[in-house]
């Protein structure tokens, strides 16, 4: 069995270099929709995938949370962008690749991809 | 409906979550001899007086506005007892709420418990100012994860720190495959 004995380990040499992850208003929120209407399509896939991402790459201004029910059933899953001082973007009907695509081209590059938008949905 | 009963546990304790719960146990116990798979999830939110949990069972009573139907504890219901298993709710205003779901799995609707670790993972992550004791039991044998012990070790380094993410990753994968030997429940 795995114990917590490796977090003394972590912690000891993560001592001084602790760089929080600072939760000031110049970050972009990355929000997952968790309600029931979201796990059901797949939601849980997109959010593990974004939050193991942005640790991956290192991504200190991004913060991925949850929320409820956007209230768009059938457009889940879906992920909103939210960056300081723009506006709301929502991508609709979401996989870990999209979700992939979204990181790369919209939070890193900062091009927003239409294609998976809800305004590109022929409502 | 979902596909996974993990999937369950996840969309149930966002309920919890809702009630303004701060501790919150889940519970998978696994019998292989009686083909049982029991769920139980217990909060310390703000509970439920004793028309609501009776509403609550009930797909066209919800606590939300955003639309008129709450679907997570009837699908829960649903999916248990058409196994031949059970569901049942108690709860107490100011005290929190429990839930239980029984599941017969050698029925042929049982759906699998699927990806828990995930389901645990992404709750402990995306909650970091709540606490979560997780058990996981297999025919006795069983590993606990417990973010109060997590936060104790780890001081004050946050959970969504790459390593300490990566270990409690391992942590649920490694003792979950030694409890039920990589077996799909």
């Amino acid at each position: 069995m795995k114990s917590l004995e490796e977090l003394k380990a972590i912690r000891e040499r993560m001592q001084g270099q602790v760089g929080l992850r600072s939760e000031d208003s110049n970050n972009t929120r990355v929000v997952v929709g968790m309600a029931t209407c979201g796990i059901a399509s797949g939601a849980r896939p997109v959010l593990t995938t974004l939050v193991d991402e942005v640790q991956k790459r290192k991504l200190q201004n991004i913060s991925v949370t949850q929320t409820g029910c956007i209230g768009l059933c059938q457009y889940e899953p879906i992920v909103e962008v939210m960056e300081p001082g723009k506006d709301k973007i929502t991508y609709i009907k979401m996989t870990p690749e999209k979700a992939i695509e979204v990181l790369e081209q919209h939070l890193i590059r900062g091009q927003i991809v239409e294609k998976y938008t809800l305004n590109a949905e022929n409502l | 409906m979902f596909s996974e009963i993990s999937l369950h546990i996840l969309d149930i304790v966002e309920n919890s979550i809702k009630a303004g719960a701060d501790f919150i146990e889940i519970k998978i116990l696994v019998r292989t001899d009686t083909r049982r798979l029991r769920v139980e999830v217990q909060d310390n939110g703000c509970g439920m007086d004793k028309e609501q949990v009776q509403a609550c069972e009930n797909p066209f009573f919800t606590s939300r506005t955003t639309r008129k139907v709450g679907l997570g504890i009837p699908f829960l219901k649903q999916s248990a007892e058409c196994t031949g298993g059970s569901f049942s709710i108690r709860s107490a205003v100011g005290q929190g709420t429990d839930i239980t779901a029984e599941y017969c799995t050698d029925h042929i609707d049982c759906i699998p418990l699927g990806d828990v670790n995930a389901t645990v993972y992404s709750l402990v992550m995306m909650n970091q100012e709540l606490d979560f004791y997780y058990q996981y039991q297999v025919d006795g044998r069983q590993f606990v994860l417990d973010t109060r012990e997590i936060r104790e070790a780890v001081g004050g380094i946050p959970f969504d720190n790459e390593e300490i993410a990566a270990f409690i990753k391992d942590f649920l994968k490694e003792n979950k495959n030694e409890v039920d030997s990589g077996a799909i429940v």
